[in-house]
């Protein structure tokens, strides 16, 4: 009996703890969504009110109106979604061609690749930029392309996934006639989907996420992606909250979403990730 | 190589204005009382910051491998949504959260009897400021490993453990902590290299301020590069972080042999 009695102590302790947690880590965001809804100024009144009294829709048609946003979700998501097919298919190449093909210093190259994993991306960001600005591409969607063709980590994800892929099965591909591009394409692309998808969210969110290098390429304010122009917005409309709110809740919400809807993936990429270390 | 020019913006247009001073910008930075600081400050982020984000994750993950709680996937959503959300954007809401006036933060404080704190506006308080939102932002990544880790753990060994009649905490010591420390190294890793490059939240919530008590290295170099186009003066910061970077790395993969993963 007693030992029931602290069992379901401990129980409701753990639950009280974790409810907790749990309000502070939503609470923030909760609250964000909340103001976006207030009329300009009511969540500058004592106290401060989480939910709106009256509604408006005002500051979503603001932003769309008057501050552009519409340009900046433009770019975010051209920029990210090019960012992701295009790197997507490079990392696919290389990573393939790392595991399965024999070619002279293959070896010595990947290990190259991931020593050079320990460099931050800061310290390649003035040289990187130097390059750039001599080829032209200073505040054109390709300064932030070029960099973020091909990542190290997704070549890496995906050869170790090939490496589990059998020789035979490309063998008999082979036998049965099928070119190099083929194999490729029609067996090994769909082998590695899972591995693909995982790569495919982590890339999308990520850029879409990225703020320094946008902040850096993008000098022209139609070529800002959203970090850039809420982070530039802010600075000017420090005392309009609610309008602050609605921008971040445009600038949230597509990756929030996309995260409930694909979990489960992003999840298991996380843990794979940091198992295999 | 660029460290050892001047280069700067009269030569953005022609390289050939850029001349070699070797050291000079080292010596220049090394005198600079303004790199300490961002130097001081980045690491009071990632001492302070860094272990609390760790131990929170942990406590986290704990409560999530518990054999007492439901609605185990519910919860996990709620603790990762901070980490798949933008950066920038959640910085410009918590600077509202920490408004002294009309922040929620406050006002939840002043319920239950805190005083108000002027949060960003305090040299004191704005780096906890920014180590606090840092850590809501991201303690549901490291926790995502942390149960991977646990996941890992053999149940035999605890029943084994309360077989031989282990004691309450006794399992979590000699089982749970030992068969852990891979992890725990790996994160510690992952998440010092992250801290140390410190650059959004103080960008929106203080540019750098009041009086540089949040200017970071990476901030330092940024404003330095980019704003001011000093970039052999930036390269040289830049330098400096690939080389602290690189000796905690090393020290990592020591440690990791030590440990014997």
């Amino acid at each position: 009996m007693g030992r029931n009695v602290t069992k379901s102590v401990r129980k409701l302790l753990l639950y009280a703890i974790m409810i907790v947690i749990a309000g502070m880590a939503l609470a923030p965001l909760g609250w964000m969504v909340s103001a976006s809804f207030m009329p300009t100024g009511q969540s500058s009144t004592f106290p401060p009110p989480f939910f709106p009294k009256q509604f408006t829709l005002d500051h979503y048609v603001t932003l769309f109106t008057r501050m552009n946003l519409a340009r900046y979700l433009f770019n975010s998501a051209f920029l990210a979604i090019s960012i992701t097919v295009i790197s997507l298919v490079v990392d696919s190449m290389a990573g393939y061609a790392f595991a399965k093909y024999r070619f002279r210093g293959r070896e010595s190259i990947f290990k190259l690749l991931i020593s050079s994993m320990v460099i931050p991306a800061q310290v390649t960001m003035l040289p990187l930029f130097l390059m750039l600005n001599k080829m032209g591409f200073i505040n054109t969607y390709f300064g932030v392309i070029i960099p973020g063709m091909a990542s190290i980590f997704g070549i890496f994800l995906i050869r170790q996934f090939a490496l589990s892929i059998p020789d035979s099965y490309m063998e008999a591909a082979r036998m049965d006639g099928a070119s190099d591009f083929r194999i490729y394409w029609s067996l090994i692309l769909p082998l590695c989907k899972p591995i693909l998808i995982t790569l495919a969210i982590f890339t999308f969110m990520g850029t879409w996420n990225d703020f320094l290098w946008p902040l850096i390429v993008m000098t022209d304010d139609s070529m800002y992606t959203l970090p850039v122009a809420l982070a530039n917005l802010s600075l000017e409309h420090v005392q309009d909250t609610e309008l602050m709110m609605t921008g971040s809740v445009i600038t949230i919400a597509p990756v929030l979403i996309l995260f409930a809807a694909v979990q489960k993936y992003y999840i298991s990429g996380i843990m794979a990730g940091g198992i295999k270390e | 190589m660029l460290s050892f020019t001047d280069f700067d913006i009269y030569s953005l247009a022609n390289f050939a204005n850029a001349r070699i001073i070797w050291f000079k910008n080292y010596v220049e930075l090394f005198q600079d009382p303004l790199f300490w600081k961002a130097l001081k400050n980045t690491f009071y982020f990632l001492l302070v910051g860094g272990p609390l984000s760790i131990a929170l994750s942990l406590a986290a993950a704990l409560m999530l491998q518990s054999k007492l709680v439901r609605f185990k996937g519910l919860f996990r959503t709620a603790y990762f949504a901070p980490v798949v959300t933008t950066l920038v954007a959640v910085a410009v809401v918590w600077r509202f959260v920490y408004h002294p006036r009309y922040g929620i933060l406050n006002y939840t404080l002043s319920l239950i009897g805190i005083g108000p704190v002027d949060w960003l506006g305090d040299p004191n308080w704005a780096m906890p400021a920014i180590i606090l939102m840092a850590v809501w932002k991201n303690f549901g990544y490291n926790m995502i490993i942390f149960i991977a880790g646990l996941q890992n753990i053999p149940e035999e060994l605890y029943e084994a453990a309360s077989i031989d009649g282990a004691r309450k905490l006794q399992p979590f010591w000699s089982i749970t902590v030992p068969m852990l420390a891979p992890t725990t190294l790996f994160i510690t890793i992952i998440t010092m290299i992250g801290y140390f490059q410190l650059f959004a939240e103080p960008y929106v919530m203080t540019q750098g301020g009041p009086l540089n008590s949040t200017l970071s290295i990476v901030l330092l170099m940024y404003q330095r590069g980019f704003r001011w186009w000093n970039m052999g003066y930036s390269a040289a910061i830049a330098f400096v972080l690939f080389a602290i970077i690189l000796v905690g790395g090393v020290a990592q993969s020591r440690t990791q042999r030590w440990v014997g993963t």
